[in-house]
């Protein structure tokens, strides 16, 4: 089921992600664009946080262990007013706050470093052990790629995490979700290192195992509603494509870690708004932040 | 020869090595499309493992590989796969495999993906151990010699690349030997010493300080482990100075090998310049510039220890 404002907001921060992308000349928009609508669900549609106060002790944790994919974490963050949406485009820029992986001691509101991949699950577990020991309400989400779970850092946490926590409870504030995309850097992870069967592999790490199309608001609400209510440690595996929105880039390897050139960049937006070319000029006229950012690529490409 | 990077020389090196010598073969954890070693795979795809995002297997499997007579070259981004340093430590260095580690993307030259994608601890890591040389090549030259050779030497080697294009410094005919560096440009006044990617900032700096009539002698030290100490001492008995510039952290690298040979041998006052803190995104002139990596920087830190 479609849910009309999330998917708005949705929207708006594929385009941000492709707007910063190009601006900055590299980063990620396979996993951001893949990622995106899980970061969407859990800023606008779960999280208990404040923006105002990214130090509140009681705030809920994301997580975002896939950190290549910051760009998407950094979209929600300025839709939600962590910081100013025109802080986006100084993404990876010298002296910039939006450091090009996750820096949390750049800016508030980032729960961990991460960028070395493999490494987000263990201090999710730690993060919820921590909040549990001290009784707060807070939950802990944490996010990680597919291509990620290769290492063996993720399993060493997996075979802990239904361990930990109070005596008969088991860890009960923690969700991870798997942006399962089925590519990583090289190329197809079936290819490269096949996680196959995944499902069968958290079940027999003692973990509960729901499965999800990660691009669907109502079945990611209705997995982290469930996420909630089970005791001991929860994974969604979220079906997902790299890419997501925009056309040329979906399932394709070769988008995992370039950022598109201004040209590309105007195509992607008019995907991602849905918008056939020759509906193109019609459309800007009638939106001028759009066409703003449009300019703005275009200017980008005389430089 | 135009600009290449290191990790360009090095794929096109093995490539070459690779069809005479069959004992060679590429262990990589997802990045073989970034450490260049994909070229290798696709032409001796049954001598090449992708073993996915998981870099301490890597390293186990490289090593059990080099107990049975191959000559495994395994790589990934030099601050991963230097980050399983207890395996690099035990499976590789302690069993004294026969293993090539490589590590690309060193320092911050590789701007703006940020700090967690920046090697710049690992020459400091790797050479704590007792048995791995560690080499950092200027240039294509340098770095198509250090491979071959990496493949003749029995026992672990580090070697350490760039993402960046380097322009060429050595002369042509110029053969790598361990423990060997190689004077770039004689001087009387101060000894400046580069590795890798500063080797040309360093030439560079060179030349504007001699339009300020400082004479500087400019050192290729492509190894940081063993230390060319006859060079070393003779230079700095002869300019009684010594500068080192690197794309690393100020502790532990280059100049810190530097100062404990000299601070034993021949104290001589000197000035350490790499990276201070932890990286950052950002482009790589801009970071260059402000970690005073750069010409200017370089020669400004020469200037400090000169105190002109
Ligand atoms: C420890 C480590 N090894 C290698 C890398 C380089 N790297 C960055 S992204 C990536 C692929 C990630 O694939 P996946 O987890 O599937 O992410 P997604 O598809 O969501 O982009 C790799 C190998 C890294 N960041 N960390
Ligand atoms: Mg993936």
């Amino acid at each position: 089921m479609a849910d009309a404002r999330l998917e708005a907001i949705a929207r708006e921060c594929r385009v941000q992600i492709i707007r910063m992308l190009t601006h900055a000349g590299s980063g990620h928009p396979g996993g951001s664009l893949s990622v995106i609508d899980l970061l969407v669900a859990l800023y606008f549609g779960r999280l208990r946080h404040d923006p105002k106060r990214p130090d509140w002790p009681e705030r809920d944790r994301v997580v975002l262990s896939k950190g290549h994919a910051v760009p998407a974490l950094y979209t929600v963050m300025a839709e939600a007013g962590y910081f100013p949406v025109e802080e986006l485009i100084t993404l990876r820029k010298l002296g910039s706050p939006l450091q090009g992986h996750p820096d949390r001691t750049a800016l508030p509101g980032i729960e961990a470093a991460t960028g070395s991949l493999g490494q987000g699950l263990s201090i999710s577990l730690g993060l919820a052990l921590g909040l549990r020991m001290r009784r707060s309400p807070a939950r802990v989400y944490c996010i990680l790629g597919d291509g990620e779970i290769q290492e063996g850092q993720v399993w060493e946490a997996a075979m802990a995490a239904p361990k930990l926590g109070l005596p008969g409870h088991g860890l009960d504030n923690l969700s991870v979700i798997l942006d399962y995309n089925r590519i990583q850097l090289d190329g197809f992870v079936a290819k490269i290192l096949d996680l196959e069967p995944v499902l069968a592999k958290w079940q027999a790490f003692g973990w509960t195992v729901l499965e999800i199309d990660g691009h669907d608001f109502d079945q990611v609400q209705k997995a982290l509603d469930q996420a909630e209510a089970t005791t001991g440690p929860v994974i969604v595996v979220a079906h997902t494509v790299k890419g997501k929105g925009v056309s040329f880039m979906e399932n394709d390897p070769e988008w995992h870690g370039k950022a598109p050139k201004p040209a590309e960049a105007i195509r992607a937006l008019r995907d991602i708004l849905g918008v056939p070319e020759a509906a193109w000029s019609d459309h800007l006229a009638r939106h001028p932040a759009q066409r703003a950012i449009v300019d703005e690529l275009a200017a980008l490409d005389k430089q | 020869m135009p600009a290449k990077a290191s990790r360009a020389a090095f794929g096109e090196a093995l490539l070459e090595l690779g069809a005479t010598d069959d004992r060679i073969v590429t262990v990589d954890a997802d990045l073989s499309k970034s450490t260049m070693t994909a070229a290798f795979a696709r032409t001796y795809p049954d001598r090449a493992f992708n073993l996915g995002i998981a870099e301490s297997n890597m390293l186990g499997i490289g090593a059990g590989l080099a107990l049975t007579g191959k000559i495994p070259f395994v790589c990934s981004f030099a601050c991963f796969v230097v980050g399983r340093f207890e395996t690099i430590r035990i499976s590789v260095a302690y069993t004294n495999a026969n293993v090539k580690i490589v590590g690309t993307h060193a320092g911050i030259a590789i701007g703006e993906d940020g700090y967690s994608q920046m090697g710049l601890e690992d020459i400091a890591c790797i050479r704590a151990l007792p048995n791995v040389p560690v080499i950092q090549p200027a240039d294509e030259l340098e770095t198509r010699q250090a491979v071959a050779w990496a493949v003749e030497h029995q026992g672990p080697v580090y070697l350490r690349l760039t993402r960046q294009s380097l322009e060429p410094v050595c002369p042509p005919g110029y053969r790598f030997r361990l423990g060997r560096w190689l004077v770039l440009r004689p001087g009387t006044d101060v000894t400046l010493i580069g590795t890798g990617g500063t080797v040309f900032n360093c030439l560079e700096a060179a030349t504007r300080l001699a339009a300020d009539g400082v004479s500087a002698e400019v050192v290729d030290a492509a190894c940081i482990k063993p230390l060319d100490e006859e060079l070393l001492l003779a230079s700095a008995g002869k300019t009684g100075h010594v500068v080192t510039a690197e794309d690393h952290s100020i502790a532990g690298g280059l100049g810190g090998a530097v100062a404990e040979a000299l601070a034993e041998a021949l104290p001589t006052p000197m000035r350490r310049l790499g990276v201070q803190g932890f990286g950052e995104s950002g482009d790589a002139k801009g970071l260059y510039a402000k970690h005073g990596l750069d010409p200017a920087g370089i020669a400004g830190g020469v200037r400090k220890l000169l105190g002109r």
